[in-house]
């Protein structure tokens, strides 16, 4: 029996009784991160890292949740658990589940370099490892962050010497506060949306001291935002919210920038690749340095990736779950970001 | 490069026309000489020849990069554009280890003729070293300037707009200026933008004048009679030059088409010295004699352009003829700012003047009232024209696509309703979306596939379908997904000729999706039957004899 089954609910741990990142509600589930096509509403317990539970607070209300530190093991019917940094946004985590000496590690969402606020990626050996491959194709190769960093405040000062407002898409939650580190460099005042805000103090009141920002409110005069910087999710782009920030730039923060055909559809003024994701050599950075034998490949490029794994000499299967189907990641985080976006307390959606 | 490379990314990036028409005057205002005049020729169609191919290319990058044909596949399907996917898989430029000058454009455009002959080894160290000293972007763009089709967001229209406002004179003046036979390794930027330039070449066509499609009511244009209506051509539009004695035929696509159309030499002789000729190139059936031809399908042209050599064959089986509309210079005098009507008087004597079945004067449609036009525009499909075109008697010949004075007047299309059975990613802004579908109707209980298309859906409706297609797709062959045969589309198109290329016996011209049909389920959609219906009405009555 395997140790960690592909149910339809989610990946499931019949020995441990628990359901990593479960799609439908559950009795117990292990939450790798706080984003929503992760960590879902309705199951009677989570599991998570202390620094997600702010955040899943925000985003499923009041719920039995239980928090560990790094490495910190916890033991489910004889099956140890523990969580080790992903590098993804705060507080992301992959799983380590030992039974009888086997390993196996669910790797939610990962990047390798180091952002300076997500924590360093921790390769972790296994037997079995369970990996995202959201960008697992060669063509995905990340500049640096501090080259994309710089590209953005290049466009931010060409945008002031334009005297437009320079508006940045960026997830609520991750990428929002990853970009808020070189902008708030600039010397000028940063605005997000409501969504960001949200994230923002719930993480600025459970002890992260992050830049200071302010929110755009329905009576923020239209002179005090000109010219200076907004952050706003994927859900803001384009919509009736942005007028107030006439005459503007639209930045967007997403790896699927990468490709110049994405970045035209979206009708966006700048793309920057920039992503919390794992690039091509950044899975198979990690994939190598666990020592598993076997690879399981999810939610993205799936098939290609796994099928090169193997021409490597490292066995490694596809499967499908629900964490956005095939390349739809983009799709589903926008979808996402809208739910995110209305205004506190979160209601559940309909499952 | 890196300039020429920055000005690609904005003008294929920006979103708003003035952005990119600054982009344009900045580059004319600082670029190098020698780099200005190849962008010109570039945006204009006149790139060097190919030296590789693209399976080559492919080859090499696969080889630097280290990856294998399948994987690269998955990226091209990804990615939608092969310089793109190139420059996106070779490896990051390694820090300059050596100084190393910056190349102009020019540099490497002129390299490209220097080695078109010389053997693949040569080309290979040539664009592998090349691809060492450049950026990301300056490799898609390089790769670009390889593989062709550059197409990517500037209008020839904008060019000329960018350069009229550099050198402080009229578009029309440049368009004409930069049309013809110039070869921009030896044409300085001064000299083709100067007035002196054009003297020299002979074969120098003028800017084509384009119509828009009119979509207000007929009797919102004044009174019928300052109008004149002629039958829409489907074929090529070109320009008949003769000039200096010799002979040139352009396209709109501002290619010289001469050698193509040897029908054309057997006439030339009787054109008077001096003359330019506007009119449609087509294939006309045989015999044709004065004042009476009937067009073949547009097909039948295809035979023939394609073609680097022509055998008698196609020559007896696709003959080319020509139309003739307008008359733009008579007498070796520009003629362009006269009124249509007495062009046209003009361009009448001089049809009348060749005794030659291949060349044929555009006929008029008499015509008192809208109404009555409207009812003989009923008849264009029988006559094998694809609707009116209407021409205000008191215009000039203008420069490029006007609204006003002349306007397109098409026939509503045939349309048919199928189910889409495959899908495919697109290309450029389309990349990693399902946006190339294929079609089938019914036949009996199967289904057979007839036509594809791209077009007519709105973003939003594509990404309906795109998730649709990820949803439901049942097997994968290469970049094709056989679907769930589920969504129906009514397809319209401009015409139908019988076809051995397809399972179905039939090729479409310009088919695209016209209607989303919602409220049809598959197994309401048309058939193999109705197809061949439409074939037979469509080309029998060309085969009638039905003439004009």
């Amino acid at each position: 029996m395997a140790l960690i089954e592909f149910s339809d609910k989610g990946l499931y741990c019949r020995q441990g009784g628990f359901y990593i990142d479960p799609w439908k509600p559950v009795d117990r589930a292990v939450i790798t991160h706080a984003h929503s096509d992760h960590a879902r509403w309705g199951s009677k317990y989570y599991l998570c890292h202390h620094f997600t539970k702010p955040i899943l607070q925000l985003r499923l209300g009041d719920n039995v949740y239980e928090t560990v530190d790094w490495n910190q093991p916890v033991l489910m019917n004889g099956v140890k658990v523990s969580l080790h940094p992903a590098g993804h946004i705060i507080g992301a985590a992959q799983i380590r589940v030992e039974y009888e000496g086997e390993v196996w590690v669910a790797s939610g969402d990962y990047k390798t370099e180091d952002d300076g606020i997500s924590g360093t990626f921790e390769p972790v050996r296994c037997n079995t490892f369970i990996t995202e491959s959201t960008f697992g194709l060669p063509i995905y190769k990340w500049k640096k962050q501090v080259e994309i960093f710089s590209d953005i405040k290049k466009w931010v000062a060409q945008n002031i010497e334009d005297k437009k407002t320079s508006v940045l898409i960026a997830y609520s939650l991750g990428k929002a506060q990853r970009v808020l580190m070189p902008l708030s460099e600039m010397g000028l005042p940063v605005f997000v949306h409501g969504a960001v805000w949200n994230v923002h103090q719930a993480l600025v009141n459970s002890g992260w001291k992050l830049p200071a920002v302010q929110r755009v409110q329905p009576d923020t005069p239209k002179e005090s935002l000109a010219g200076n910087i907004v952050i706003a999710p994927p859900s803001a782009d384009g919509s009736p919210w942005m007028k107030k920030f006439y005459p503007y730039s639209v930045g967007v923060c997403s790896g699927w920038m990468q490709v110049r055909g994405n970045a035209r559809r979206r009708n966006t003024d700048a793309g920057f690749a920039l992503s919390d994701h794992a690039d091509w050599d950044g899975l198979l950075q990690a994939v190598k340095a666990t020592g598993a034998e076997r690879v399981f490949a999810t939610h993205g490029f799936q098939s290609a990736f796994s099928r090169y794994l193997n021409e490597q000499g490292i066995e490694a299967g596809e499967v499908k779950t629900e964490y956005g189907g095939e390349e739809e990641v983009a799709v589903a985080e926008d979808i996402n970001e809208n739910i995110a976006g209305d205004a506190e307390p979160f209601k559940a959606p309909a499952l | 490069m890196k300039q020429f490379a920055a000005l690609v990314n904005i003008l294929g990036t920006s979103t708003k026309t003035n952005d990119k028409l600054h982009a344009l005057q900045d580059y004319f205002a600082t670029a190098p000489d020698k780099d200005k005049t190849w962008v010109i020729a570039i945006f204009s169609g006149r790139r060097p020849k190919r030296i590789i191919n693209s399976t080559i290319l492919q080859n090499w990058c696969m080889e630097v990069a280290g990856i294998s044909q399948w994987l690269f596949d998955e990226c091209y399907h990804t990615v939608g554009d092969l310089a793109e996917t190139i420059a996106l898989l070779l490896p990051d430029q390694e820090a300059p280890t050596g100084f190393t000058a910056e190349q102009s454009l020019a540099h490497y455009l002129e390299t490209f003729i220097r080695i078109e002959k010389e053997e693949e080894q040569v080309k290979k160290q040539f664009i592998t070293e090349s691809w060492q000293q450049m950026d990301r972007n300056e490799k898609f763009v390089f790769n670009k300037l390889i593989t062709g089709g550059f197409r990517i967001g500037v209008s020839q229209t904008m060019m000329v707009n960018a350069l009229a406002k550099t050198v402080d004179t009229s578009p029309s003046v440049i368009a004409h200026r930069i049309s013809g036979n110039w070869d921009p390794a030896a044409t300085s930027f001064d000299s083709l933008l100067s007035e002196s330039g054009d003297t020299t070449d002979f074969s120098k066509p003028y800017p084509f004048y384009l119509a828009y499609a009119i979509e207000e009511d007929l009797k919102n244009l004044d009174a019928a009679e300052s109008w004149q209506a002629e039958w829409k051509w489907d074929g090529i539009r070109g320009q008949l030059i003769r000039r200096n004695n010799d002979f040139f035929v352009w396209s709109r696509g501002e290619e010289l088409m001469t050698e193509k159309f040897p029908e054309y030499n057997e006439f030339k002789e009787q054109l008077p010295d001096g003359t330019v000729i506007d009119g449609e190139i087509i294939s006309l059936a045989v015999p044709a004699e004065k004042g009476v031809f009937r067009p073949l399908p547009f097909a039948a042209l295809q035979t023939r352009i394609r073609r680097k050599n022509i055998t008698k064959k196609q020559l007896t089986e696709a003959p080319v003829g020509f139309i003739a509309y307008d008359l733009l210079e008579y007498l070796g005098e520009d003629i362009r700012y006269k009124p249509m009507v007495e062009r046209r008087h003009l361009l009448e004597k001089i049809i009348a003047g060749i005794d030659h079945p291949a060349i044929h004067i555009s006929p008029l449609i008499e015509f008192s009232s809208w109404d009555q036009l409207g009812e003989l525009r009923k008849f264009s499909r029988d006559i094998g024209s694809e609707g009116i075109m209407l021409k205000r008697k008191n215009s000039p010949y203008q420069v490029g696509r006007k609204r006003g004075d002349w306007w397109k007047w098409k026939i509503d299309p045939l349309t048919i309703d199928a189910v889409m059975i495959y899908a495919q990613k697109g290309h450029g802004r389309r990349s990693n979306l399902y946006t190339d579908y294929t079609f089938a109707v019914k036949d009996g209980d199967k289904l057979v596939s007839f036509t594809k298309a791209y077009s007519g859906l709105t973003d939003k409706e594509f990404a309906q379908v795109d998730a649709f297609v990820k949803r439901n797709s049942i097997e994968k062959f290469g970049p094709v997904r056989t679907v769930k045969p589920e969504l129906v589309f009514e397809i319209a198109f401009e015409g139908i000729a019988a076809s051995n290329r397809h399972k179905s016996g039939v090729a479409l011209r310009f088919p695209r999706m016209s209607k989303w049909r919602h409220d049809k389920k598959p197994d309401e959609i048309n058939t193999l039957d109705d197809l061949k219906e439409l074939l037979k009405i469509y080309n029998q009555n060309g085969n009638n004899g039905d003439t004009v």
